[in-house]
Order: C-alpha cells, then structure tokens, then sequence
C-alpha cells in the first residue's frame, strides 16, 4: 500500500494505490473500460445487470434508504425502551448491539462475563430475553438487524422463535443477522470455534433460513471491520467477496441451487476515507458482484446478483481531537453512501470514539440523514455522478484492482485457508501500523490530529453509565427461567444438538428446539465447542 | 542487566476482541529493540498473571476498549500482589475515560495511554520506567 495524501507531493494515489490525475476525460473511460458481454457502455442502466449504477430502477425516488443506527446496552428492557426512541423518532430499522458475553458464548453468570454484562451492548441469556426486547415492536415493518457472529445462530433462531411465539409467518418474516464470523477472525474477534466448522455453522443457518424464512437474510458479509482492521478500500470489497464466495461454496455442497440462497446474501461495508474513492468503490463492487454471481455462480435470478448493502459506520475515520469535527465528517460519509446507492446507512455518532452513543448524538446522526432526504433532494435523482469521466474512470479501475486482490488470494489458496493460517491477519495489521506511522508522521493527514490542531479541553462527552445491577437483574432473570423451564426438554434438545454438531446434519433444527426450550447461549455454545472445540489464535507477526 | 532485553506482556483482557491498537502497539514495542510477548484475545486477569510470572516479564500492557478496565485491573492487581509482581511496570491503553485515570493509578498501574496517543510516547516512556527500576 503506497497512502500518499500530502497536498503536496507529485504524485497522488488514492488509499487503494491507484493514481489520481488532475483531470479526467472521456479517453480514460474508454481506456479502462472492463467488456461485458451484453453491456456495450461496460456501465448498464439502473436496476440492471451488472448494476453499476444500483440495484434497483428508481432507487431513493421509491423508497428512501433504511436508516438503522445500531443501538443496545443493558438489558432487555433498557433496550426495548431505546429501540421505541428510536422508532418515535424516526428510524425505519432496528440494528441491535449485544454485549461480549453474549457475543463470545458466555451466559451472564460465567466468571468470563465477569464486568461486561450489558456493557457494550444488550445481554441476552435466553428467548426470554428476546421476547422482552422485542415486545410491542411491530417486527413486521420495522426490520430489524441483529449484530452478532459467533454465536449468530442461536441468535437467529432466537429471533426465528420469538416471531413464531408472536404469531408470524416465517416465510413472510424479513431482518437481517451479521453471520459473518470469517471477518472476526481478521477484526472485531468475536470468534469462538475453529475456522471450518465456523463456515459450516454459517452455511446451516443460509441453509436452514433458505428453507424455512426465506425472506430472512441471514448472513451480511462485512468488509468493514477488515477495512477498520487496515483493509485498503479495493481490500475491503475483494476480501468481503471472497468470503461471501466461501459461505456461498458450503451451501452450494449441500445441494441448494444458487438462486436458493444467493439472493437473500447482504453485505455491510464502511465509508471512512477518501471520498470519491468510496463512492467508485461501491459502484465498482457492486458491478464486479453481480459479475461473480452470474458469471462464476450461474445464477438465474438477478436478485441474486444484488449487492444488497449496509453501509456507513465509519467510526475508523472519527477523532478524539475536535469531537465536533465528527459531525461534520458523518455528513460527508452519509452523502458518500447515498451518492454510492446504499440500502441501509448506519451513520456513526460523533461520540463513539468514547463511549456508546448518547441519544443526542444518534439523533444528529439520524438528522444528517433526513437533511439528505428533506432538504437537499437527494433522492429524487439515480446514481447522479454517473456519467463523470472521473467516477466511470476510478469506478473501472477499483474494479480491475479488486479483480486482482480476489485472484491474489485465489492463487494463495483461498481466503478460508488464509485467515485460518493468520495471513490475512498479518497482512493487515501490518497495513494498520504503517499506516498509524503515517499519521503520527503526517504523511496521512487527519484534521484535529497531525494538522490544524488546537489545544483543547478533554472533550465533555456524556458517558454510559455501566451499573452493577443491572448484571445482578440480568443473573436473576437468567436463574427464572432456569427454575421455571422443562429442564427434561432442554436436555433432549442439547444431546439431539450434540449428536447433529457431531455428524454431518444441519445443526439449526435442533438450535430452533434447544431455544425454545429455554436453553441458554452458554449453554448451546458449550455442546458446540464440545463437538466442534475452540479456535487457537494463530500469532503471526 | 546492561544486555538483557527488555520484556513486555502485552494482554487483551476481557471479550473486547479489537486488537487494531494493540498489535500495532507490539510491532512499534518489536521495532524499538524490545521482545514483546503478545497473548491474543479473550485473557482473564488469571491468564494474563500467569503469562506474565511464567515469562518473567519486566513490563506487562493491557489493550482494553470495551469500559471494562476497572474490574479487570482490580482482579489483576490482586493476582500480581499474589505473585510478587507488584513492581513491575504496568500500563494501559485503549479507550480509557479521563474520570477514571486516577482510580486505575491508585490501583497500580503505572500510566494510561488513551487512544490517540503516540507510539513513541509509549517507547519512550518503557525505557525510561525500566532504566530507573534497574538503576
């Protein structure tokens, strides 16, 4: 990676190493131009294959994109009353946070969770627990995006159970869940067993949801924590692809048509950094996807070459310095994320370098989003920048980059092999410290850090409070339900999960049966890391 | 001692499974002349204590952004009186509120290290902490 951002220097290249000019014109299409058979302009209409220029025909001019600021902290309870703030005022989806012992496979009583129950997110032990967070929440319209990895397929079969307790139709039922425990592996860290079988645990719940929620996405690759992690941006799209290529091989073993599955896959990337960049990256994936799906994958249906996305977040590009200056750095991201024909933006918070975000900061975020819609008539135009010799020019080239990064990593065998191996890990973190060494140095510029400072006051920044009682309620309510529940159906449920884990059968059945039988997290995880063990962190440097 | 290496734990207390900040901590630790032990992510204050008395390390670093240091540095803190490691040098660094500095000082450690601050801060500060122990 060559970053060079010194106004400056004779040479510019973007994050992703591609050189930037002065001025573009309509030679520089031509030239990088990437033929497509039956796209004689390589670019293609909205709404059509290899959809360049967005998924859908109208885009925003139907239907604004999904605003879903993530959320969650305490308990149930403290959750539910934050997810009905959020919906007053004005937020169409809910992104759900959980807490690490819930996230890593700890119930709220183990000495692992030991002073981090609800501490960065809502604690859930048990379906009860989702019942209550999700009580009088009208599931149906609001969708609702549960943030969670290692242990996303209790998660969903919590959520699955608890809209089935309320009377839904499964097949009718549509959410999201994050799914993508190949990225914790390379950032974020929520891991908990070995690299295949954690593959396979995601292919059972695609699997499972393919047949019984068909309108659920299960799964939202995420190049974004690689891309927080020290991903170049053509990094972020190219890993994220050939991940969602490896959860696409293990389902396809088990005999699913791609046209199955394919179409409900979703992806959540970031939007920290240089602006066009991000807007040509976004356009270059989402045509380079649709080409690996059609093309590689031999899908029928163009819904299943949708790059269907979340993007947003950003916090990567946040500073401590000048808290302020993060509002108005959201503001530049949301714009990038709608310029690029995003689905769903979550806008970071000016706060959450510090803390979770406090009401007033998510609701600027939510602002920054409406302002786009209200007042600046964003959405009554498609892929606006279409057209700019500039954008087609870059949007070429972050395509023919991320071709290469995804053969790169095709020729090292493979992106299972090489985050299971630490390669990736290593290749990245090292990016991280180069670039770290850059801003200390200046050479990468940040407005507040290594340019334009000021001496300022530790930033007054309302903090989240983190109460011990909380933990003792959550303990409670866990030991409730473990002295209300048939304890003789939640032993049959673990020994039939035990013996799916440790065959070959799709383990989300009896997940389903454990869970509504009141079995915990720590519980179902424990029977899955007897048959499936833990993951060893591979160190290397 | 004039040719020994500095030694340095560095841990990942806690679930927090960010470790951006500390692996990129252990190549500027690497890079500066020392041997830096890195334990990974998920160690308990038991794990990280004995990591730190087995490879009878001189400095022992948490990396922490989740808000659970004060527990996890409580619970440390005894382990380390335990093993007679009291005198080592003991940082930490993450995401760290002002308001709570002075508690983890009072608890032990010898300085914080926000996000934000500069490697060679770090550096600098370890050689000098380590020199006057050693003196």
């Amino acid at each position: 990676m060559n970053v060079q951002r010194k106004p400056d220097a004779d040479t510019r290249r973007n994050e992703s190493g591609i050189e930037i000019k002065p001025l573009y014109t309509a030679e520089d299409v031509v030239a990088t131009k990437i033929e497509e058979a039956g796209v004689p302009d390589g670019v293609g209409a909205p709404g059509a294959f290899p959809f360049t220029r967005g998924i859908h025909d109208m885009m925003y001019r139907k239907r604004p994109w999904t605003m879903r600021q993530y959320t969650g902290f305490g308990n149930a309870e403290d959750t539910n009353k934050r997810f009905k703030y959020l919906i007053e005022t004005g937020n169409t989806g809910l992104n759900v946070a959980f807490d690490l012992p819930t996230q890593c496979g700890y119930d709220s009583d183990d000495p692992m969770a030991g002073g981090e129950v609800g501490r960065v997110g809502m604690a859930i032990d048990t379906l009860k627990d989702v019942e209550v967070a999700f009580d009088g929440i009208d599931i149906e319209n609001i969708t609702v995006s549960l943030t969670i990895n290692g242990t996303a397929a209790i998660m969903i079969a919590m959520y699955l159970a608890m809209a089935e307790k309320r009377g839904f139709d499964l097949t009718k039922l549509r959410g999201t869940c994050q799914n993508d425990i190949l990225k914790e592996f390379v950032g974020r860290g929520t891991w908990i067993y070995p690299v295949e079988p954690s593959v396979r645990l995601v292919a059972d719940t695609m699997e499972y949801c393919a047949k019984h929620a068909p309108l659920y996405s299960p799964v939202s690759v995420c190049g974004y924590h690689i891309r927080e992690s020290g991903a170049t941006p053509t990094e972020e799209m190219a890993y994220g692809f050939a991940i969602a290529s490896a959860y696409f091989d293990e389902v396809l073993k088990r005999g699913l048509d791609i046209d199955e599955f394919a179409y409900r896959m979703s992806f959540n990337y970031n939007i920290f950094g240089q602006f066009f960049e991000q807007i040509c990256k976004f356009r270059a994936g989402r045509r380079l996807w649709a080409k690996i799906v059609k093309n590689t994958y031999g899908a029928k249906n163009p819904k299943s070459m949708w790059l269907r996305m979340i993007a947003g977040g950003g916090g990567a590009g946040l500073t401590i310095e000048q808290p302020e200056n993060n509002i108005m750095r959201g503001a530049y991201y949301a714009l990038g994320c709608v310029l690029s024909g995003a689905q769903t933006i979550a806008l970071c918070c000016y706060d959450e370098a510090y803390t979770i975000p406090s009401e007033k900061a998510q609701r600027i975020s939510l602002r920054t989003m409406q302002l786009l819609i209200e007042e600046m008539g964003m959405t009554d135009t498609v892929d606006p920048l279409a057209g700019s010799y500039f954008v087609e020019t870059l949007t070429n080239e972050m395509e023919a980059e991320m071709v290469r990064i995804m053969k790169e990593i095709e020729d090292k065998g493979g992106i299972v092999k090489m985050i299971a191996d630490g390669e990736i890990q290593a290749h990245v973190s090292k990016q991280a410290y180069e670039q770290h060494k850059d801003l200390e140095t200046g050479a990468f510029r940040k407005v507040g850090v290594n340019c334009h400072e000021i001496e300022e006051d530790e930033p007054e920044v309302e903090m989240h409070p983190y109460k011990k009682e909380d933990t003792d309620r959550q303990i409670a309510r866990l030991n409730d339900t473990k002295a209300s529940r048939d304890q003789a159906a939640v032993d049959k449920a673990l020994a039939d999960l035990k013996a799916a884990a440790e065959g070959d059968a799709n383990t989300m059945p009896a997940i389903m049966d454990a869970v509504k039988a009141y079995a915990s997290v720590g519980e179902i995880t424990a029977v899955l890391t007897e048959a499936f063990g833990r993951f060893q962190e591979p160190m290397r440097f | 001692m004039a040719d020994k290496k500095i030694r340095i734990l560095v841990a990942k207390p806690g679930l927090d499974g960010h470790d951006v900040g500390a692996k990129i901590v252990v190549r500027a630790l690497v890079d500066a002349g020392f041997e830096v032990i890195y334990t990974g992510l998920r160690q308990s204050p038991e794990m990280i204590a004995n990591a730190a008395r087995d490879e009878d390390v001189d400095v022992i670093a948490l990396s922490i952004l989740s808000g659970s240091h004060i527990p996890i540095c409580q619970r440390l803190a005894e382990l380390l009186e335990e093993y007679g490691l009291s005198d080592r040098l003991w940082l930490i660094g993450g995401n760290v509120p002002r308001e709570d500095h002075e508690a983890l000082l009072k608890i032990g450690l010898d300085a914080v290290f926000n996000t934000g601050s500069k490697l060679q801060d770090i550096v600098d500060f370890i050689k000098e902490k380590t020199l006057e122990r050693a003196a």
